[in-house]
């Protein structure tokens, strides 16, 4: 494949993006998380919460950084090089993340000082409104992306004007249904990510028998949080695929792996798709399922990829593949919680190596199914930018060209490599060190000055 | 309603210039000291207001993108690689302020990238407003002007005298902010950057003269423009006044004058165009329902609460900075 300014520009967005997603889907549970423990803290006055706090919290800000320098390059990108984009969807895009930047950087902003340097100059009660105010504005951030891209997915309440889309119905573009269904299926992801983090690292000091207060408060509730929250997030799942079913019939039928119309539809289980001669290779295929998952029905048609011309279609792999990833992961977590959190009612699951370590290695699991999701939803939007209305083509720059496109891509790769290489590490060391461990070396943020800053907004 | 964005814009650029302006110049003053004492005074006087200054970079790049998309798309994809080379050195500069502190041994990389990042974004910033002034080629409402189109003597003339800018006004926050050492060396350094940006400011007067350009023509047609040049001689000399007599607090708000005041002339030398001499802000404002939806929430409440915040994050932090001896 050649590589011109538009695939250069499409990889590095897909870089950017994916690397920038793992840092809040991982924050926005931990915020909401540490708001959690500290009300419990307050409740219950138990000392052993506050040491989880604190100690979630110095991990907290480094991956709330990382998160937020990542997210500013995110905010230039689509002028860059997707101006077309911006030049024709900029009326509505452009106001929904300015007020992502608005609402949440301004709440982050403001309290997320007071977390970091301010427990002692402040009352309990607005040290724990600060906590939620922080999870507030990572909720919000989420949020407005959604909008954003549901509307990428499903334009609604726009109409065209001199080649521009201008917003006719803000509140048919910020109530629709797709925003419903996708913004917490995100969110869920995001907590789902944050519990499975903490019950992972609650394992790893359970196995090397360090700090086991702390670490079962962080293995119990992390096991319990998904135990809940996995049936729910597979129903979300659930909506999600409708959506596409009912607005995106060609990502649906990418992602089910279906050439040709059926009725009643099988569904593909597994199968290695061949673009070239239109079907499925090694394929194992259950009759009828395809109906009853598309439709609810036994004896539904549902539409094949050959019923769209083949420039209209994704590519099928990549949807295909990676939707398997997303629900088996999902499965395995289910699976573990329910395992785990039933072996932990039961008071034996400390004792039960096997299953600790499963754990501990469980922890990539969410952020698998969270990229893997996030391929299905953008690479079946392709060939498009906006579904059905601006082809990915025809919304780059027009006049990039791939030498330009070529050293971003290389600039990316370079420093994002070297942050996420020192920042994981620095990450790992953190939580190597335990709740109770002490880290070799100051905490940087803590700087003098920044005792001042504690009292911002008291 | 487009005035009112116009206004949030102004404010915000402004502000992001005079904020991260001076942490950007404690940035590239910091590559000019190897000693680890002076360094962790220079980071500990930006350390708790950094990323909110930068945050206003955002906030501006947000409004463009909604209020005048077509600015957005236009300059975003005309400066590609400057911007995102900014970008990539903003980042970098962004960790080393958590990084640096995390290792001994591989200290000099993130204090590399903090210098060179700042660095790199001062000097990226002040060629775009370089190739601004000149005026960048335009066609058909897009640029047009290939991958170095904004590149010229003129804009790496503007680059390397922003760099004067930002270091004068960050030897002046250190005034502000520092005792001993560290003050002592900025002191020492003002009156240097202070000509050495007087003399670029010459330079670029007489360039513009010599090569006619279009902006000479707007302060020749607007005498009374003339204000805001006369408003920065005045503060230049209260600069070198205060300088004089050590009077730790003046010197900043001195140096933001002259900037605010060169960015006045910019501005109203600009008017009515956004992208000056072809893309005026009329016809690059968005359609009213999106400037409307924008104003009702974030425009009206959010953005005078992000003010206050500013300022009152500000107000708790004033004062010189505790020696960092006593902290570590």
């Amino acid at each position: 494949m050649e590589l011109t300014a538009l695939l250069l520009s499409r990889l590095q967005f897909a870089f950017t993006i994916s690397f920038h997603i793992i840092f809040p889907s991982f924050t926005i549970g931990l915020a909401a998380w540490l708001t959690v423990l500290e009300a419990l803290h307050l409740a219950s006055g138990r000392p052993a919460y506050r040491v989880v706090f604190d100690f979630w919290l110095k991990i907290f800000g480094v991956v709330f950084g990382l998160g937020v320098v990542t997210g500013v390059a995110m905010g230039f990108q689509f002028g860059t090089n997707w101006s077309e984009l911006s030049r024709m969807a900029g009326p509505i895009q452009g106001p929904l993340i300015s007020y992502e930047t608005f609402t949440a950087f301004f709440l982050e902003a403001s309290f997320f000082g007071i977390l970091l340097f301010g427990r002692s100059r402040v009352a309990p009660w607005f040290y724990l409104m600060s906590t939620a105010m922080v999870a507030l504005g990572t909720t919000f951030s989420a949020f407005w992306i959604m909008v954003n891209n549901s509307w990428m997915q499903v334009p609604v309440g726009y109409v065209v004007e001199n080649g521009a889309f201008v917003p006719q119905d803000w509140a048919k573009i910020i109530f629709s249904p797709v925003v419903w269904v996708r913004f917490p299926h995100m969110l869920l992801a995001a907590y789902l990510t944050g519990a499975f983090c903490v019950a992972a690292t609650g394992a790893w000091y359970l196995l090397r028998r360090e700090s086991t207060a702390e670490a079962q408060i962080m293995l119990r509730m992390g096991l319990f949080l998904a135990a809940v929250l996995v049936p729910i997030q597979i129903f979300f799942g659930h909506l999600t695929g409708d959506y596409v079913h009912d607005h995106q019939p060609v990502k649906f039928a990418a992602i089910e792996g279906r050439w040709h119309d059926e009725q009643p539809a099988g569904e593909v289980l597994i199968a290695i798709p061949d673009s070239t001669s239109e079907t499925n290779r090694y394929e194992i295929k259950i009759p009828i399922l395809g109906s009853l998952i598309g439709s609810l029905s036994f004896d539904s048609k549902e539409v094949g990829l050959t019923d769209f011309p083949p420039q209209d279609r994704p590519p099928v792999a990549i949807p295909f593949f990676a939707f398997r990833i997303m629900v088996g992961c999902g499965m395995i977590m289910l699976l573990l919680a329910w395992l785990g959190s039933y072996l932990s009612v039961k008071g034996r699951i400390e004792r039960n190596r096997p299953l600790l370590w499963l754990t501990f290695f469980s922890f990539p699991l969410p952020f698998i199914a969270i990229l893997t999701g996030w391929f299905t939803a953008e690479v079946g939007r392709q060939p498009w930018t906006i579904y059905g209305l601006l082809r990915t083509a025809d919304a780059v720059t027009p006049f990039l060209t791939a030498r330009q496109a070529t050293i971003s891509l290389v600039g990316f790769g370079l420093v994002y490599g070297l942050i996420f290489v020192f920042g994981t590490y620095y990450i790992y060391r953190l939580l190597y060190a335990g709740p109770l461990g002490k880290p070799a070396l100051p905490l940087a943020a803590v700087t003098p000055a920044s005792r001042f800053r504690s009292a911002a907004g008291v | 309603m487009i005035m009112y964005w116009i206004f949030v814009l102004v404010v915000s650029t402004l502000l992001y210039v005079l904020l991260d302006g001076f942490d950007l110049g404690v940035g590239i003053l910091f590559g000019l000291t190897r000693s680890e004492s002076r360094r962790r005074d220079m980071i500990g006087a930006i350390a708790p207001i950094w990323d909110g200054n930068e945050t206003w970079l955002v906030v501006t790049g947000v409004i463009l993108w909604g209020a005048f998309p077509i600015v957005y798309a236009t300059l975003l994809s005309a400066f590609y690689l400057p911007l995102i080379i900014m970008l990539l050195g903003l980042i970098l500069r962004g960790v080393a302020f958590e990084f640096r502190y995390k290792t001994e041994r591989l200290r000099w990389i993130w204090d590399t990238g903090f210098f060179g990042g700042s660095l790199i974004a001062t000097f990226i910033q002040g060629v775009t407003v370089g190739a601004l002034v000149e005026g960048l080629p335009i066609a058909d409402g897009r640029y047009s002007g290939g991958e170095f189109g904004w590149l010229s003597p003129f804009a790496i003339l503007c680059g390397v005298g922003l760099c004067f800018g930002y270091m004068l006004l960050g030897a002046c926050w250190l005034i502000k902010k520092c005792d001993g050492d560290v003050r002592e060396l900025a002191y020492r350094l003002v009156p240097a950057l202070s000509i050495g940006l007087l003399a670029f400011l010459l330079v670029v007067f007489a360039y513009a003269l010599v090569e006619n350009l279009q902006v000479m023509g707007q302060w020749l047609k607007r005498p009374y423009l003339l204000v805001f040049p006369l408003i920065g001689v005045v503060a230049a000399l209260m600069l070198a006044r205060s300088i004089r007599r050590r009077r730790d607090g003046t010197p900043f708000y001195m140096v933001a004058v002259i900037f605010a005041a060169a960015f006045g002339t910019l501005a109203i030398s600009f008017w009515p165009y956004m992208i000056p001499f072809s893309i005026t802000i009329e016809a690059a404002a968005a359609p009213h329902s999106s400037l409307a939806f924008m104003f009702w929430g974030e425009g009206l409440f959010i953005f005078p609460l992000m003010l206050i915040y500013a300022a009152v994050n500000y107000s708790v932090f004033r004062g010189k900075v505790v020696p960092s001896s006593e902290s570590y």
